[in-house]
């Protein structure tokens, strides 16, 4: 880790607020210039971006699911699902694909500033709509469309590992195809891969793997030390988009920093927290402030997620990269990080049962939404099995990450009211 | 062991298909619970395709997990809003033991799908599976992954049938899995040649049989019934003839597909296209497992939830038409259903590209009332007819 610079606190605190809302800032601008200008840039997703690839080929990527929920957060979704549904899409499917579509047939413009078209499209199979939504930009704009394949868990408790027949069957064939990946990208961009380039972009992604993880490690202090459903997500927006960058790596060092301070000083993120609690699925971007309102008003906050665990595509993990055998490390890495990624959707109550006791929580709260069968389609269950697990209480409330339409916040607030004084009379009980 | 479906031995043409489309409608499942009192063991996978011929020469029963039209009443609360039905049923006829599994096994096919083997994994004892069939065919080595995978996946049947799988026992499974392929493709043909010989319903069902019995047991049944329906006296009539694409995953309930058999000739279909996705026979060899594995990516079919660069699914859903000779399409999704309602746009522009006529419709498999559907449909073909 490089060394940063010290500041006094009043400069630490909030730094990496204002700073991933600026680097947020920077990036929209440079997709700009880069559709102005005509230039090349690769479509890609949070849940195995391989930035590391992209970036070594010195290709400006952009997240179509970023780009969406930014409609959602400046609340203009509506216009753009509009325009998708009125092409053929149907009110059923995933919210930002039809948000995307919508920016497609405007051209690229969007809120944040003009989309450049892909050159590029890389995927992985973390989730299926990935493919589907590929696929209307690969006949849209007649570009490469790469799907990385990477094979999740099979079996409940039964992940695989380094050296056994299964794991490794599954290891060359990431590998594989990230050679493949390579290949192609040298044929769009026409320059030659350049492995010590990629060894130092490596390096830097190890940088944001390792400050990842240790920020989600830090909450656990009491109080808290971010928002782990609004503050997180800034600080995902840059682990993606930034992910393989010196910028990157400079900003979780410096975000580290800060939640070293604020565990040290015991600066909390709420003051007066009450209520410490899990956050399971995908936001409301809808009502995006608000919602996390309608539990910060009682005293609770969110220490941690599985959003921050799967939209990082596993960063969570923490796998640094080995540099000495850069693309064997870059399928393994991404095998373990992506199947982890995949793991907090389908197979998370043991996980969330650990998570619950190290962090000390008060309560979890699921939100299965319309838009996202990946996530959403295994959440009743899975709260089903740890209710049997645990005593921890848990509250589940159905709603959208885009669809405004789907979204009832007097209901969800009738619901939350409930919950938390459940919460209260428990703990008078107790 | 006895046979599992023996309703139809003896009878005339007419009445072996009755029977077959009882057995079919059958919600109560007998030829599974046939098979499991005489003491055997039952694999379920989850749609679209498996290679059932690992379990077959294990000595299990390969049975399709395609839903059924019952109400999800324990099914419901394990699941929330916004789901298509087959998961729903699939775990009801599950949960209340109409389908007693030893093994389970799904393919990541779609978001919802690519939970299920967990959420079984949550409520039964037995072993539930993923089967990573490669999303990205096109790799150089998937086939050779996918062999891994395939050895992977029989370990896995071997420990649940106790018994080890021989080169010989899978390749002779190939070969009845051949067999049934060839004859599935001949039923085909008579609807593409000659669909008033066959009603729609009544070649679902025939196909529909094939998850639910031995395959050596089906190509029983296929080998009698294919001359008889052959030599049936039937006239031709002047209806359009209309391809169906849409029931890949969910089934569309049978009484639909009657109604649409009723008012054209539906020539083709991807209808259960799992049970017929290989399309050549899978060579025997002396490593089976890999000739499964480059069959599935060199020899087979397609669907929305696989993508593949070199097949392009509104083109070979062109080739379909024109194969059929057919002069319309009936563009289905099962409702909430999110690579089907994504491939209809796809579809719906390659066909208008065409100038082929097509009609745009959802399903549900437990769907009751088709006053209004019918009457859409015969609305449509009119048009067409005096176009």
């Amino acid at each position: 880790m490089s060394k940063v610079e010290t500041n006094n606190g009043s400069d630490i605190v909030g730094r990496g607020n204002r700073d991933g809302a600026k680097l947020f800032r920077d990036w929209f601008t440079e997709l700009n210039a880069t559709a102005e200008s005509g230039g090349q840039a690769a479509y890609v997703f949070v849940m195995g971006s391989f930035n590391e690839i992209l970036k070594t080929f010195d290709l400006p990527v952009v997240f179509p699911e970023i780009n969406s929920l930014q409609t959602a957060v400046r609340r203009v979704a509506h216009e753009y699902l509009d325009e998708a549904e009125d092409y053929g899409y149907s009110p059923d499917i995933c919210g930002y694909v039809k948000a995307d579509v919508g920016t497609q047939l405007r051209g690229g413009e969007h809120p944040m500033g003009k989309i450049p078209k892909p050159s590029l499209v890389v995927l992985t199979n973390a989730c299926n709509t990935y493919i589907k939504w590929s696929e209307i930009w690969e006949r849209m704009h007649k570009v490469p469309m790469v799907t990385i394949d990477i094979p999740g868990t099979r079996q409940a408790g039964q992940q695989t590992s380094v050296g056994s027949r299964d794991f490794e069957n599954d290891r060359k064939y990431v590998e594989v195809q990230i050679r493949e990946l390579i290949k192609t990208c040298e044929m769009v961009t026409g320059k030659k891969f350049d492995i010590d380039k990629l060894r130092e972009v490596l390096g830097h992604a190890n940088d944001v793997s390792r400050g990842w993880k240790r920020i989600i490690e830090l909450n656990k202090s009491r109080p808290s030390l971010f928002n782990a459903l609004t503050d997180g997500t800034i600080y995902l927006g840059v682990a993606n988009g930034f992910r393989g960058t010196e910028t990157g790596s400079r900003y979780f060092n410096q975000l580290v920093e800060e939640m070293e301070y604020r565990a040290k000083n015991g600066i909390g993120i709420l003051p007066d927290e009450l209520y410490r609690l899990i956050f399971v699925g995908v936001p409301c971007y809808p009502i995006f402030r608000r919602f996390n309102e309608l539990f910060t008003e009682w005293k609770g906050t969110f220490v941690n997620s599985t959003y921050l665990w799967f939209a990082s595509g596993g960063a969570n993990r923490g796998f640094e990269y080995d540099l000495n055998k850069p693309i064997e490390s870059l399928a393994e890495g991404t095998l373990f990080s992506v199947r982890d990624a995949m793991d907090s959707m389908f197979y998370q109550e043991q996980t969330l049962k650990e998570m619950s006791e190290d962090f000390g929580i008060d309560g979890i709260i699921y939100h299965p939404i319309k838009s996202c069968r990946t996530v959403s389609t295994g959440l009743a269950d899975a709260r089903r099995k740890l209710n049997e697990m645990t005593d921890i209480p848990s509250l589940f409330i159905e709603s959208d990450m885009m669809d405004r339409r789907v979204v009832s916040e007097a209901q969800m607030k009738n619901r939350i009211d409930a919950f938390f004084e459940g919460l209260a009379s428990r703990r008078k009980r107790d | 062991m006895s046979e599992l479906f023996h309703e139809w031995r003896g009878k005339p043409i007419d009445e072996i298909l009755y029977e077959c489309r009882e057995m079919v409608e059958d919600t109560s499942f007998p030829t599974i619970n046939r098979w499991r009192e005489q003491g055997n063991k039952v694999a379920g996978h989850f749609q679209v395709y498996f290679p059932e011929e690992i379990i077959d020469a294990a000595g299990m029963l390969p049975v399709k997990m395609r839903g059924a039209p019952v109400e999800p009443t324990s099914a419901d609360s394990h699941f929330g809003s916004y789901l298509c039905s087959i998961l729903k049923t699939s775990l009801e006829i599950s949960l209340d033991k109409r389908v007693s599994l030893d093994l389970f096994i799904s393919h990541p096919i779609c978001d919802a799908a690519r939970n299920l083997a967990a959420i079984w994994g949550r409520n039964f004892d037995y072993p539930c599976q993923i089967l990573y069939l490669p999303q990205n065919p096109n790799s150089a080595h998937s086939a050779t992954y996918l062999r891994g995978e395939y050895d992977r996946m029989k370990r896995v049947v071997e420990e649940v049938a106790g018994r080890k799988i021989t080169t010989e026992q899978l390749n002779n499974s190939i070969e009845i899995f051949n067999t049934n392929r060839k004859l599935m493709r001949e039923l085909y043909e008579i609807k593409r040649s000659t669909p008033w010989l066959i009603s729609a319903e009544d070649a679902y069902s025939l196909v529909s049989l094939a998850g639910l019995i031995p395959r050596q047991e089906h190509n029983q049944l296929l080998e009698a019934v294919l001359p008889l329906i052959r030599a049936r006296n039937n006239k031709p009539e002047d209806r359009i003839r209309v391809v169906f694409e849409g029931g890949f995953c969910e089934q569309p309930p049978i009484d639909l597909i009657r109604i649409l058999g009723r008012s054209c000739y539906l020539v083709d279909d991807d209808l259960l296209i799992g049970l017929r996705y290989i399309i050549e026979d899978i060579p025997t060899s002396d490593d089976p497992l890999y000739s499964l594995a480059e069959s599935y990516i060199e020899r087979s079919s397609y669907s929305p939830v696989q993508h593949d660069n070199l097949k392009l699914k509104e083109a070979m859903l062109l080739e379909r038409v024109k194969n059929a000779n057919a002069g319309a399409v009936i563009v289905a999704a099962a409702k909430m259903c999110e690579p089907g309602l994504e491939e209809q746009v796809t579809y719906t522009y390659a066909l208008d590209d065409e100038d082929i006529p097509y009609f745009v419709s959802e399903f549900e498999e437990n769907m009751s009332s088709f006053e209004q559907l019918e009457m859409q449909v015969d609305t449509f073909l009119e048009n067409l007819l005096f176009m």
